[in-house]
């Protein structure tokens, strides 16, 4: 158990290396001069003052060390948790603008996948014993889950928003009021978060339901199932066997989708303007603000490995045959 | 008599049209009878195993009835089936391998299966571990995965659990088919233990191995194309058949004790008819080489001798 453990958190932090050097790199080698782009909106115009100011901040980024120095003070930062200083909102520093969004990117993104993952698993293994269910319903799944999050984001932002008026399409809360711990705040709060939080859940939605209700007709038809069966177990206790190991691909899968969902999750930000990290990338993107947008995709990628890193341990925990294969059982 | 089946039809129904997979079969069970089924591939032999504890959902009863114990067997009826099943008829799967669900604990397994039986468990404790000792399991084997065993021996496990209730009839389905020799020969004598310490009364034995069946069985009933060809105690199935099927079916057996000068095994030509549109009359019509103008009408099963039951014009001669 624990050499696996071991084998695993080793695979983890190769990919981890990777990332980071690849997240380093990207930025760097994008068209386009942060620092110039930064000075031309101050718009200077004497042009030794202009050049002064160049040689100023390419010193504070860091911009005039070679590029491996570059490299190397920047594993050097990250180790010590400094990420940097923001050049879009300079001089505050990257860690406190990406901990700034993180809440809310959290906030819609957790209870969308869990929610989803649970009332669609429930949902699936529900209609593959309903004939009805599975020809009205499960139509609607395919057509939910081939739908991309931002189109379905704009159609619910059109809808629910902008005709009926029931939820504002943008923003994390309205400008008129200040962030204070008030129930006027809070509800305000929770009606800017539920549309985003909507458009993730129901494009999630139809994924896991899909999912489970062919993982269930398929156990339903397995050989143990047949067996009980035949020898007159009720379907009660059929069902709940089948339901419990259908679930094991579907956790699986939850490791598998997460990268996805995470990137839907910053598309749907943009869509409603939510002061998440998919908002922020985007105008970090435009600003040319490498050492925050670094931060960013770090902080992801960070989150997805260690999710996934959570799925493998809860797998093995509920799955006897990986458990088996670890702990060298005979086969 | 602890099993009478009589005129049994059973169809699939495809797309195309009714299989007439089992097309009136007619048998009898004696009480501690082992009776050996064969048969090439699709003659009705799993078919008629089916049928005799769970109709899948593609097969229809189309007629004919089955008794067990001089009580009527509802074999069309899921529902009904459902009392006699496990506790009357029970059946060991062809897929003894696959058949426990790989994320419980056998012996949990067990357990939830009696419960939903309306068995407790503790009854039958002691029972399960002397009978898992007899097929030679360690009585551990109840806090294992089905992962953590061989193919032999979840075949053994399944095997006590599928007799743990002493059903009368027990149906055991090519259990041998993925077993290799030394295996299959201790499968098959188990089976035989089982009935002599009357775990269960009676048995049928489904295989399309004769030369295994003989070892092991009182009878062999032979089955062609959805029909019986021929039943009778196991020694005169293989020491004097009178069907022209089981005939041929012996003589392409390899003989104990013979050499290779006894020269080339004969197989049967031809193969069985199709069962969606059945010819009439005698179904192996085309391949015997006894075949004349009568096997145009379909020959009865007739006892030619007591026990010996054949279904051929020719069987006097």
């Amino acid at each position: 158990m624990w050499r696996y453990i071991g084998r695993k958190l080793v695979i983890y932090l190769l990919t981890f290396v990777i990332a980071v050097t690849i997240n380093w790199m990207i930025p760097r080698f994008m068209p386009g001069d942060p620092v110039r782009s930064m000075l031309s909106r101050a718009s200077v115009s004497d042009p030794q003052a202009l050049e002064r100011m160049n040689a100023y901040y390419n010193e504070v980024f860091g911009f005039d060390t070679p590029l491996h120095q570059q490299y190397l003070s920047f594993w050097g930062g990250l180790l010590r948790g400094d990420l940097g200083v923001s050049i879009m909102l300079y001089p505050e520093p990257v860690t406190d603008v990406i901990m700034r969004s993180v809440p809310y990117t959290l906030a819609v993104l957790l209870p969308a996948i869990l929610i989803s993952w649970v009332v669609g698993n429930r949902f699936g293994a529900f209609a593959a014993r309903s004939k009805v269910l599975d020809n009205t319903i499960l139509p609607v799944g395919y057509v939910l889950t081939a739908t991309p999050y931002m189109w379905l984001a704009l159609l619910l932002a059109w809808a629910l928003g902008v005709v009926a008026g029931v939820f504002p399409v943008a923003g994390g809360y309205s400008y008129a009021l200040r962030p204070e711990f008030s129930w006027v705040f809070v509800s305000d709060l929770i009606s800017h978060w539920f549309l985003p939080f909507l458009s993730m859940f129901v494009v999630a939605l139809g994924g896991w339901a899909i999912g489970m209700r062919n993982m269930i007709i398929y156990e339903l038809e397995a050989d143990y199932s047949n067996y009980l069966q035949a020898l007159g177990a009720p379907r009660r206790l059929i069902r709940r066997y089948a339901f419990r190991n259908a679930m094991l691909p579907q956790i699986t899968g939850l490791a598998v989708q997460l990268g996805t969902i995470i990137a839907g999750a910053l598309l749907t930000e943009i869509v409603f303007n939510y002061p998440g990290l998919g908002t922020l990338i985007l105008d970090s993107l435009n600003n040319r603000d490498f050492f925050l947008l670094q931060g960013i995709f770090l902080f992801v990628v960070v989150g997805v490995l260690i999710a996934n890193f959570v799925i493998d341990i809860v797998y093995v925990l509920i799955d006897p045959r990986t458990r088996v294969q670890m702990t060298g059982g005979a086969a | 008599m602890t099993l009478r089946v009589k005129d049994l039809k059973v169809y699939y129904q495809t797309l195309r049209g009714d299989v007439h997979a089992l097309d009136g079969v007619s048998f009898d069970l004696a009480d501690g009878e082992i009776m050996g089924l064969a048969g090439e591939s699709g003659c009705g032999k799993s078919t008629l195993s089916k049928s005799l504890i769970r109709l899948d959902s593609r097969m229809r009863h189309v007629g004919g009835t089955v008794e067990l114990d001089g009580e009527n067997v509802p074999i069309a009826d899921d529902e009904a089936m459902v009392p006699l099943r496990y506790h009357e008829i029970s059946l060991i799967p062809q897929y003894a391998m696959s058949a426990l669900n790989p994320t419980r604990k056998i012996g949990r397994m067990i357990n939830e299966l009696l419960r939903s039986r309306g068995v407790r468990p503790g009854d039958v404790a002691d029972e399960l571990r002397r009978r898992l000792e007899l097929v030679g399991l360690d009585p551990e084997v109840l806090d294992r995965f089905p992962i953590e065993l061989s193919g032999g021996m979840k075949q053994r496990v399944v095997m006590v659990i599928s007799t743990l209730l002493n059903p009368s009839l027990l149906i055991a389905d090519e259990v041998t088919s993925a077993l290799d020799v030394s295996t299959q020969r201790s499968v098959a004598e188990s089976l035989v233990e089982f009935r002599d310490r009357e775990y269960v009364r009676s048995m049928v034995f489904v295989t399309h191995d004769i030369s295994l069946v003989y070892q092991m069985a009182d009878t062999i009933m032979v089955m062609y194309a959805g029909r019986v060809a021929e039943k009778a105690p196991a020694r005169a199935v293989i020491e004097d058949p009178r069907h022209p099927y089981t005939r041929m079916l012996v003589s392409a057996l390899p003989e104990v004790g013979s050499t290779v000068s006894g020269g080339r095994l004969e197989g049967i030509p031809g193969t069985p008819p199709g069962l969606l549109n059945p010819p009439q009359g005698c179904r192996f019509r085309d391949r015997c080489p006894m075949a004349f103008d009568r096997c145009a009408e379909q020959p009865p099963l007739v006892e030619i001798e007591p026990g010996h039951w054949a279904a051929c014009w020719k069987t006097g001669e």
